[in-house]
């Protein structure tokens, strides 16, 4: 018989006010961003104004998205990607346009750059016949099939197997495109992970796994849900991985272009670990009391945004004013979409048995 | 009596059997320093500390695993998942090992788990947050199901799972945790499992109402007794055991019967009513028996589907009126 113990008894780790010397917690640590210019990088001025374009797109469709959910022009969740474009808008300039990309539920800035036009993300959120899923998905679930963006899933961590599967079908029909699959931190935990990982390995599928460790699985901070540094996850498996600085645009995409040339031609798996932040709560119900202002703060100033118009500005892309044309051209169109959202009819009554079978008249249980 | 909220009366039944025994514990995503995603578990690891208020990783089937090999060891934990629709990927140990181990290890093993959280829909989230699944775990030999629509059902019933020595099912509503209602304040309130309550008392028709349906029976009866038309409601709080009893009585006396069902029409708690009423009280119906559910569909987002996917007063009145053929 083993003597009984006595002493403190924890399980989980603590989160804050449990910090040293009243030093600002960091949510995520960056690595360094790339040195590369845009030249080396093959990026032209005018792929960087494309660029700054989409990323300014990203954030103000969202903080219109936000004003009209305070407005009560929809309900449901919203969970907002602000602070995070430089990853959906470094990767997607770093694929091909016929690769594909499967995302978890904050997924408006990938189905913004991958062709759902603000209009029809606008009107997904409002519920209406006119949005990209046709008002039956809502914000966590944009999908844009048709351009290979195969869409926002709500239940985390349900989507990594899927994205091995869509690998799966690319190295079945052998086309050369690759399969790209993003999940938050909070995702690692999940066994889907692991087991999805053991299998793409062992059967060599041309599938890039992406976590975006933005430090918070809802308001729980990475060091107390997950153990070590996510991206050595990839050792246990052999995998090939890297790490990255997803508040720096080129350093996302150069880093991917370089996994998703390595991929194509040696379909082999890769897990990659990008590093960001969520300005905004989990989503709009969330009073935050798990972070800082300060933290929060600390991020802010290294915008991606902001510090990509000010690479433009000093390396004398683009003047000042192309990029205010840029972003009034953007926020009109914007407006546009709140607009045409407003405007939009709901679905039809009959469209509740719509695409549930792929038959026409298909068998209901009444 | 008090007046408490829902989450209250939660709260209150966990506070209680966790102040009463040490082995009862709370584990679960955001129940300690965030206080719960909806407030539930609030004030509780100030309370009890670290070790017996636990966060989780968003790993419910490693978690829910965890909560049963801790009870099968001794431990009388209450696993928390954010809404049932998530505990679908803790499926496998609720349904392959805290449902069996007891019987096919020959008696040897207990397994004194509560796994509870929201069930069902809470408004526009979509296809994947949306699923009711009490009468799916009801299908399964060994457990114990439990939906309550009220704060002072779920006080006493809360206690009654957290004590039971069989791994316990207990659902809540998102929808209905601000709800305020009385509750007891009988010391040590317990309501024992497997009881249902004639909630209200009425001659022409009996409802069966559980959960957030049972709201509904409650204004449907109300538009009803406008055309003095009194429904009987019954609430069977537990969906298994169920108190098949206590309908049976009620149908002998109105002879006539509507059932509500938060989830799909297919092989549901409404079905399987339906069916034990014919066997028991054939005789005594003067129509057949009628339910209102989901329909055999996804939960649309858009607003407008989503309030014709729903559940309404209208379809349970319209059903009254079909059995008691007012139309
Ligand atoms: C299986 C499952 N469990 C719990 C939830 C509730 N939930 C939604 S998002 C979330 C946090 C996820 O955090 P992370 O993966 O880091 O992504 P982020 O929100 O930071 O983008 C939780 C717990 C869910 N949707 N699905
Ligand atoms: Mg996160």
């Amino acid at each position: 018989m083993a003597k009984k113990k006595s002493g403190n008894v924890e399980f989980a780790p603590r989160g804050i006010g449990d910090e040293k010397s009243g030093a600002v917690q960091k949510g995520v640590d960056l690595p360094a961003a790339t040195k590369s210019k845009h030249k080396d990088l093959g990026l032209s001025a005018a792929k960087l104004k494309a660029m700054y374009e989409q990323m300014y797109l990203q954030r103000r469709f969202e903080e219109r998205a936000m004003q009209q959910y305070q407005k009560g022009k929809f309900g449901g969740f919203l969970h907002l990607y602000i602070g995070q474009e430089a990853i959906s808008t470094g990767t997607t300039f770093a694929l091909n346009d016929d690769d594909d990309i499967i995302t978890a539920y904050r997924d408006h800035g990938w189905g913004l750059c991958r062709g759902i036009t603000p209009s029809e993300g606008m009107a997904e959120l409002f519920g209406k016949a006119t949005g990209c899923s046709r008002g039956k998905g809502g914000s966590m679930h944009f999908a844009k099939a048709e351009n290979h963006f195969w869409g926002g899933y709500g239940i985390v961590g349900g989507h990594i197997p899927i994205g091995g599967g869509l690998a799966f079908a690319n190295k079945y029909e052998q086309n050369g495109r690759i399969s790209t699959c993003f999940f938050g931190d909070g995702a690692v935990d999940q066994g889907a992970l692991h087991e999805t990982f053991n299998i793409a390995q062992l059967w060599k599928l041309p599938a890039i796994f992406v976590v975006e460790n933005n430090g918070y699985s809802m308001g729980t901070a990475a060091r107390r849900h997950t153990v070590a540094d996510i991206v050595d996850r990839a050792d246990g498996y052999g995998m090939k991985s890297a790490v990255i600085n997803g508040m720096d645009v080129f350093s996302v995409y150069e880093k991917m272009k370089e996994i998703a040339d390595d991929v194509r031609k040696n379909s082999e798996p890769w897990f990659v670990e990008i590093r960001t932040y969520r300005y905004r709560g989990h989503s709009m119900s969330d009073p935050q009391k798990y972070r800082t202002k300060e933290e929060l703060e600390e991020y802010q100033k290294i915008d991606p945004i902001e510090r990509l118009k000010t690479y433009i500005l000093e390396n004398d892309i683009a003047k000042e004013a192309a990029l205010e044309k840029i972003e009034e051209k953007v926020e009109q169109e914007v407006l546009d979409a709140v607009e045409f959202a407003d405007n939009s009819d709901f679905p039809k009554d009959e469209e509740l048995y719509e695409d549930m079978f792929v038959e026409d008249d298909p068998y209901f249980h009444t | 009596m008090a007046e408490l909220q829902f989450r209250e009366a939660i709260k209150a039944a966990i506070d209680e059997e966790m102040a009463k025994d040490e082995k009862v514990l709370i584990m679960g995503e955001e129940v300690a320093e965030y206080n719960g995603a909806y407030k539930t578990t609030e004030g509780l690891l100030d309370k009890y500390g670290y070790k017996r208020v636990i966060d989780t990783p968003i790993s419910e089937l490693g978690f829910a695993g965890i909560g049963v090999g801790a009870a099968m060891n001794g431990l009388r934990p209450i696993v928390e998942f954010m809404t049932f629709n998530f505990a679908v990927l803790a499926a496998d140990q609720i349904i392959n090992h805290a449902s069996k181990v007891k019987y096919m290890t020959g008696g040897q093993i207990d397994c004194p788990i509560v796994f509870r959280g929201p069930n069902a829909s809470a408004g526009q989230l979509g296809a994947t947050h949306s699923v009711a699944y009490d009468s799916m775990y009801a299908h399964f030999p060994g457990l114990k199901v439990i939906y309550t629509s009220e704060p002072d059902d779920a006080k006493g019933l809360l206690k009654s799972a957290i004590r039971d020595d069989n791994p316990v099912l207990f659902m809540e509503s998102e929808q209905m945790y601000g709800l305020k209602g009385e509750v007891s304040d009988e010391e040590d309130y317990i309501i024992p499992i497997g009881k249902g309550k004639i909630k209200r008392e009425g001659e022409h028709v009996t409802l069966v109402a559980h959960g957030k349906m049972y709201h509904l029976a409650v204004q449907a009866a109300k538009e009803l007794a406008k055309d003095n038309v009194e429904c009987e409601i019954i609430d069977p709080r537990t969906v298994k055991p169920l108190d098949l009893p206590l309908i049976i009585e009620s149908i002998k006396k109105t002879n006539r019967c509507v059932i509500l069902d938060e989830a799909h029409p297919f092989g549901g708690l409404a079905a399987e009513v339906g069916f034990l009423i014919q066997r028991e009280a054939f005789d005594y119906l003067d129509a057949p028996v009628q339910r209102v559910t989901l329909p055999d569909v996804c939960a649309p987002f858009a607003k407008n589907l989503f309030d014709l996917w729903y559940p309404s007063v209208k379809q349970v009145v319209d059903a009254v009126n079909q059995v008691t053929y007012r139309n």
